[in-house]
C-alpha cells in the first residue's frame, strides 16, 4: 500500500515535469492547478498547525471537556460554531483543529457541528458570498443549515458514542 | 491572511515568555502533525489538480444552464461535491452564473454542497476520522445542502 502510494506520487510528478518541456497541454494545466493550491495551503497550513501545538500543550483537558464535553449540553455546540466562524481556508484546516479538540475531551456531536459551522459559515468566506449573492440568501443559508448541522451533529454523535466508536489516536 | 501570521506570531511570543519548554514542545507537535498528515495533503492536492482540469469552470456553467430545473440542481450539487473551489473563485463564478439566469435555488445547491461536501478532502478527512465516519458525514452534509437549496429556493419564490 505504501509502496503504491509512493509509485503514484513519482508517476504524477514525472508526468508534470515531463509535460511542462514538450508543451503537452493537460499535463501543463495540472501542474499550474497543483501549484496554485499547493502554494494557498502552505500559506494556511504552517500558521494552523502551529496554532493546534500551542494549543496542544497550553489548554486543559479540564476546560474544553467542562465547556465542550459530556455536561455542557447545548453550550458546546455554541462554542464551536462560533469558533469555526474564526476558519479560515477550508474544511482541511478544521479536520486537525477538530481532532485536537476531540483529544481534548469535546464531545463527538461537538466535533461535527464544529466540522459543519467551519464548512458553513467562514466570516471572510460569508462576507463574500454575500456581496455576490444578497445578504438575503446568506441568511436564509445560515438559519436553515446551521439547525440542521446542529441536529444532524447530535444524531450522528450520540448514535456513535452508543456503538462506543472512538477516533483512533494519533493523528 | 496577515491577520493570521500576525497572530500565530503574537501566540508564540507570549508562549515563549510564559514557557519556553512548553513553547518548544509544542513546535515538536506542530512538526510532528504537520509530517504525519503530509501524504494525505499531497494526494488531496493532487487529486484536486486532476479533477479542476477534467471539470472546468466552462462544464459546470455548461450545465447549470438552459436545465430544467431538477436535472440542473442535480448537477450543481453533483459538481459542489467533487470539485474544490476556494471562495475567491466559487462566488464571483456563481455571480456570473446568476447573470446568466440560472435560478438562486440551484446556485445554493452548487455553493452549499461546495463548502459542505468533501468527496476531495476524504483522504485527508478518513485519517483522522476514519473512513466510515468520513462517509456517513459527507452523506448527511449532500442532504442538508440540498435542503437549503430547497429552503432558497421557497424564499426567492421559485419554487
Amino acid at each position: 500500500m505504501k509502496h503504491a502510494k509512493i509509485l503514484f506520487f513519482a508517476a504524477y510528478f514525472i508526468f508534470i515535469a515531463v509535460s511542462l518541456p514538450l508543451s503537452f497541454n493537460p499535463g501543463r494545466e495540472i501542474g499550474v492547478n497543483f501549484y496554485v493550491f499547493s502554494s494557498e495551503m502552505l500559506k494556511l497550513l504552517p500558521c494552523a498547525f502551529i496554532l493546534i501545538g500551542l494549543f496542544e500543550v497550553w489548554v486543559k483537558k479540564e476546560s474544553v471537556e467542562k465547556h465542550m464535553g459530556r455536561d455542557a449540553g447545548l453550550k458546546g455546540h455554541l462554542w464551536v460554531i462560533l469558533l469555526a466562524s474564526t476558519t479560515v481556508g477550508g474544511l482541511y484546516v478544521a479536520f486537525p483543529v477538530a481532532r485536537s479538540l476531540y483529544g481534548k475531551g469535546a464531545r463527538l456531536e461537538v466535533i461535527f457541528t464544529y466540522l459543519g459551522a467551519a464548512a458553513v459559515c467562514r466570516i471572510p468566506m460569508t462576507i463574500f458570498e454575500a456581496s455576490f449573492m444578497g445578504i438575503g440568501f446568506t441568511l436564509v443559508r445560515f438559519s436553515v443549515s446551521l439547525p440542521l448541522i446542529v441536529a444532524s451533529s447530535v444524531l450522528l454523535g450520540r448514535y456513535l458514542e452508543k456503538r462506543n466508536y472512538s477516533l483512533r489516536a494519533g493523528a | 491572511m496577515y491577520l493570521l501570521y500576525v497572530l500565530t506570531a503574537l501566540a508564540l511570543a507570549v508562549s515563549f515568555v510564559f514557557s519556553r519548554e512548553k513553547t518548544v514542545k509544542a513546535l515538536k507537535i506542530s512538526v510532528k502533525k504537520f509530517i504525519n498528515i503530509l501524504p494525505a495533503f499531497l494526494l488531496m492536492i493532487i487529486i484536486v489538480s486532476v479533477i479542476l482540469y477534467l471539470i472546468p469552470e466552462s462544464l459546470i456553467t455548461a450545465y447549470l444552464t438552459g436545465k430544467s430545473r431538477y436535472a440542473a440542481l442535480l448537477f450543481a450539487s453533483f459538481f459542489g461535491s467533487v470539485t474544490l473551489l476556494p471562495g475567491f473563485i466559487a462566488f464571483p463564478l456563481c455571480g456570473i452564473l446568476l447573470k446568466k439566469g440560472v435560478s438562486y435555488m440551484i446556485l445554493a445547491a452548487f455553493s452549499t454542497s461546495l463548502m459542505m461536501v468533501g468527496v476531495l478532502t476524504f483522504p485527508v478527512e478518513k485519517e483522522y476520522f476514519g473512513a466510515k465516519v468520513t462517509f456517513l458525514r459527507n452523506f448527511i452534509s449532500l442532504i442538508i445542502a440540498l435542503m437549503t437549496a430547497f429552503a432558497i429556493g421557497i424564499y426567492f419564490g421559485e419554487l
